[in-house]
């Protein structure tokens, strides 16, 4: 088992918190295929992005966790965190689109001040909001009056549960999360959410604890649902598979386990060209903390900028620039597209 | 050769099909079709073959299924009681064989 964190690997000076020191690992091995290559077994030629559709904002990455798999390396100790000047580019650059759908991650996006603020303006443009909350951070002091507040806004809430036991739960996300996670989802169920007719839609994540592919999702939904109602009497909406990319801390758990190459070439040989015309980055655009424009979050904590020739910066957001645009890719793009496919939404085909 | 077992063997399983593609093809499909979803789910179906692997110590079916029990959404409480489970019927069956010997016992004895 590897190492509990209490903060991120930047507080305790690791050199792969550094995004080109992951790079040099990621790129090293020639032993590996390149994605770029594999790509081309789709029939297409190159990775190119479609219509955006959901503008994807992490706003921080401050945390109240410090999970061993966390591709933000976030925690209590991380001081980047979206000001409200940025904020308002981003609902700028709303205002003048039709993206239908904000994806608000962090982090804990709760912990961002200015989090009720951004939520409000946007609901304001009617567009459909998703947090992406970790759960503990709903039962934590200060922040308790946060589930009437995502209820009555209708904010779609996803949220890492990457097992229905305790003991699995606490390995990747730390001890006792998994029982305020419990708490946290009873008292969403009691404002409506995840229950029918409602509208107020509560799905949960799936991460595998480990250096493995996830389940097939409809199979482990029915899993948890059974598990968490029975021993809970707890509902949701929606499991979300997803995969762990082979970034930052879980890199970092990869090469610390001796699991890194086994790990790659499992992503590699289970590289569905399906899965890789669905990738997520297709139809959505990445801003982070500081406004800057990435293909997804990943890319983003890897810091590999949108291609050359395009805005990047929200506040010079163009959304006819960016259809057709080259994704910028790389092997850990092989976590996307293993499988059944990964996403934020889960798996992909 | 240090070892009888080397675990970079078992992704050669499929060279065994040189000897004979047809019979290979054959218990290829037909393996497919037994972990496939049917009456019994994939994870049940690989949490039986995590078991038997244990009663028939293979260790190459032990790595690959204890990966395929994670990768199934099987926890290391249900892995563990699918051992004990095929270690059970091990036991068991060596001590039910002790009514042989009690027959044999009595047969002999005063």
């Amino acid at each position: 088992m590897i190492k509990t964190r209490h903060k991120s690997m930047k507080a305790y000076g690791d050199l792969l918190a550094a995004a080109n020191e992951q790079l040099k690992i990621i790129n090293q091995p020639d032993t590996l295929p390149k994605f770029e290559a594999k790509f081309r077994e789709t029939g297409e030629e190159k990775l190119l992005a479609n219509e955006i559709e959901i503008l994807q904002v992490n706003i921080g990455k401050m945390c109240n966790q410090v999970c061993k798999h966390c591709h933000v390396d976030a925690g209590p100790d991380r001081k980047e965190i979206m000001i409200r000047e940025t904020m308002q580019f981003c609902i700028d650059a709303l205002a003048k689109t039709n993206i239908q759908t904000v994806d608000i991650t962090g982090g804990a996006p709760e912990m961002n001040p200015d989090f009720k603020w951004f939520v409000s303006e946007i609901r304001k443009l009617n567009r459909h909001i998703i947090v992406r909350s970790n759960l503990t951070i709903l039962v934590s002091n200060g922040f308790k009056d946060y589930p009437k507040f995502l209820a009555d806004n209708n904010v779609e809430i996803i949220s890492s549960l990457p097992y229905y036991t305790a003991s699995n739960t606490d390995r990747q996300r730390g001890d006792g999360v998994f029982d305020k996670s419990i708490e946290a989802i009873k008292i969403l169920n009691e404002f409506g959410y995840g229950k029918e007719g409602t509208g107020l839609i509560l799905n949960l994540v799936y991460n595998p604890v480990g250096a493995f592919l996830p389940p097939k999702q409809e199979a482990l939904e029915k899993d948890y649902k059974r598990e968490l109602w029975n021993k809970f009497s707890i509902v949701f909406n929606n499991l979300y598979t997803i995969t762990n990319l082979p970034i930052s801390r879980f890199l970092d758990y990869l090469i610390e386990s001796g699991n890194y190459l086994s790990y790659m070439n499992k992503l590699i040989s289970a590289f569905n060209p399906a899965a890789a015309l669905n990738v997520m980055c297709r139809n959505t655009i990445s801003v982070g903390w500081d406004g800057r424009l990435y293909d997804c979050d990943f890319n983003q904590m890897l810091e590999l900028p949108l291609t050359d020739g395009m805005p990047h910066h929200i506040k010079d957001f163009d959304i006819k620039l960016f259809n057709r645009r080259p994704i910028i890719t790389g092997r850990h793009c092989y976590g996307c597209t293993a499988g059944a496919g990964s996403s934020c939404g889960g798996a992909t085909t | 050769m240090e070892t009888y077992y080397n675990p970079e063997d078992l992704p050669k399983f499929n060279t065994m099909k040189e000897g004979s593609p047809e019979l290979w093809k054959k218990f290829y499909d037909w393996y497919g079709a037994v972990f496939a979803e049917g009456a019994l789910s994939e994870r049940e179906k690989a949490l039986i073959a995590l078991a038997v692997a244990h009663a028939v110590q293979c260790p190459y079916c032990i790595d690959a299924y204890t990966q395929a029990s994670l990768e199934k959404g099987s926890n290391l409480e249900q892995m563990t009681e699918a051992v004990h489970v095929a270690s059970a019927i091990r036991g068991g069956a060596s001590l039910v064989h002790g009514v042989q010997m009690k027959n044999v016992h009595s047969k002999l004895s005063m």
